[in-house]
């Protein structure tokens, strides 16, 4: 059985490092918005399209892809929010909320039409290649798209903690009247704060296109997990989503391990059920 | 030692900040019913008033959290009625809230440093050093989360966070509020030593007395409209002071 056990636990951590990157654009934004983005798995699927797009038709590595999607995607988060989510929800929090998920349903149809339902792929020279770490075979797509996934995630925290316009953000998200009386634009912030959060998705969209089918459904798919993440790690924090997302990741590895294919998903809830009991503001959430 | 920026001195000054005839107000309900005031450069001015009388939506006015609905407000040479909050801050009038409005959730250190975010990095650790010298308790607290702060260094931190801002006049909202007898000194001494720098101050206070004490000249507010204003010497002799403050 421990023959089993380490490549599981290495291939949940694997695909927590991606699930990270897609909780880290929902947490970011939750945090400074304080809305829910029913729109986070649309984006994700306009980000995978974007670089299966740039694969099949330019040639274009998704690995390589990953600034430009980054950049693509951010300009896509801050115009939405600037010209249609901020203006339809006018500051108002569930006018905010359903602005995304109208969003999401246009982008989402969108896509069935451009691109009809079917799953598709692309084939990349190093899908099979597997790295040799002691006894453990590592899938080299997985290992480069966590190691991807972790840099950006240290980028977004350094970018947080240390430039003015990291700190603009957290201060707009507790005290938006304060940060005006400084001279900050809290309008600007959320337009910012959105798109940073959607380009996570343009970088994830990018780390995931070589070991997952893309179609217009397979944001459902992950943002599930990603809001699972969230709300386990703590809603808003940073350190929560990459410890929950990590901490998703293995468990549903070694559920499907231990449980099968058809009992296994359950452990992802479970967990999630059973931290929210003995915690109920997530692992990392302010204790109010 | 001067935290304030001087505006350069001119011929014929006319005051630093002129307000005249400012109408404000939230929905159908008018707070600010024409208030006129001056402040000159390098003046402390003090205006007081009973809770609910405009007190704060006259800061927040002034400070463009709330767009005038009439009037004209004069600061340092330009129009600004009706600009925007950050252009406002950008020309140097620094509003210091009532309920301090600082960043629970970042340092010490973080939160003087958003001060100076309308000022950009050249001055900014000269004028940190400067801020820091003149609250030695937040200079000990640096690495603190804001938030975990007592309610008189939480003020103290507001005060330092707008001096950041190199002010050319700071509004003081209610400063003492809250903070017990002894940090209300305190407080007092503090904003006596900063008019000694020359520091132009607008000082909205409940605490008639003290303000009086450091202000050259202070307004009344009553119903939305300054019922009251002279020098702080002859309003501290005047009856009606006691009046129109109390209400009665």
């Amino acid at each position: 059985m421990m023959a089993l056990l380490l490549p599981a636990l290495v291939g949940g951590v694997l695909t927590g490092g991606v699930y990270a990157l897609v909780a880290l654009g929902l947490t970011l934004i939750y945090g400074v918005l304080h809305i829910v983005n029913f729109a986070h798995g649309s984006l994700l699927m306009v980000a995978m399209f974007g670089a299966w797009l740039l694969a099949t038709r330019l040639g274009l590595d998704p690995l390589a892809a990953v600034p430009l999607m980054a950049g693509a995607m951010f300009a896509i988060g801050w115009g939405l929010y600037r010209f249609v989510i901020g203006p339809v929800g006018r500051g108002d929090d569930r006018g905010v909320l359903l602005a995304t998920l109208g969003v999401a349903v246009v982008l989402d149809n969108a896509a069935l039409i451009a691109f009809t339902g079917d799953s598709r792929s692309i084939e990349t020279p190093y899908a099979l290649q597997m790295v040799q770490a002691g006894p453990l075979l590592i899938p080299l797509a997985k290992l480069v798209a966590f190691a991807g996934a972790m840099l950006i995630a240290l980028l977004l925290w350094a970018f947080m903690a240390l430039t003015d316009t990291g700190r603009a953000i957290r201060a707009v998200a507790r005290e938006p009247e304060g940060a005006a009386l400084v001279g900050i634009r809290p309008a600007r912030i959320f337009a910012l704060a959105y798109g940073i959060g959607i380009a996570c998705l343009g970088a994830a969209g990018c780390l995931l296109l070589p070991s997952f089918y893309v179609s217009p459904q397979v944001g459902g798919m992950f943002v599930l997990v990603a809001f699972t993440v969230v709300v386990l790690g703590g809603m808003g924090s940073f350190p929560g989503a990459v410890v929950g997302a990590l901490l998703v990741g293995i468990t549903e590895n070694l559920g499907n391990l231990y449980l099968g294919e058809s009992l296994g998903p359950i452990c992802v809830p479970l967990l999630f059920i059973a931290v929210l009991l003995v915690r109920p503001t997530g692992l990392f959430g302010a204790v109010r | 030692m001067a935290l304030a920026r001087r505006p350069g001195s001119q011929m014929a000054e006319p005051p630093l900040l002129d307000v005249a005839g400012l109408r404000a107000g939230y929905g159908a309900f008018e707070v600010l019913r024409g208030v006129s005031l001056t402040v000159a450069a390098g003046e402390v001015v003090a205006v007081l008033g009973a809770n609910g009388v405009g007190k704060t939506t006259l800061n927040r006015t002034l400070s463009g959290l709330l767009r005038p609905r009439g009037g004209r407000i004069r600061f340092a040479g330009s129009d600004i009625t009706g600009a925007d909050h950050a252009a406002i801050v950008q020309a140097g009038l620094i509003h210091v809230p009532e309920g301090r409005r600082i960043f629970p959730n970042l340092t010490v250190r973080e939160n003087l440093l958003l001060g100076s975010y309308a000022r950009g990095r050249p001055a900014r650790a000269a004028t940190l050093a400067r801020v820091l010298q003149t609250f030695p308790r937040l200079a000990e607290r640096q690495r603190q989360k804001a938030g975990s702060l007592s309610g008189g260094e939480q003020q103290m931190l507001a005060i330092g966070r707008g001096l950041m801002a190199q002010p050319v006049l700071l509004i003081l909202d209610e400063p003492s509020l809250g903070l017990s007898p002894k940090l209300v000194e305190e407080m007092f001494v503090l904003i006596g030593r900063l008019c000694a720098e020359g520091l132009s101050l607008l000082l909205v206070e409940q605490n008639v007395v003290q303000s009086l004490a450091v202000a050259a000249r202070a307004y009344v507010i009553e119903h939305g409209s300054v019922a009251l204003s002279g020098s702080a010497d002859a309003l501290a002799r005047d009856t009606r002071l006691r009046t129109a403050y109390l209400g009665l």
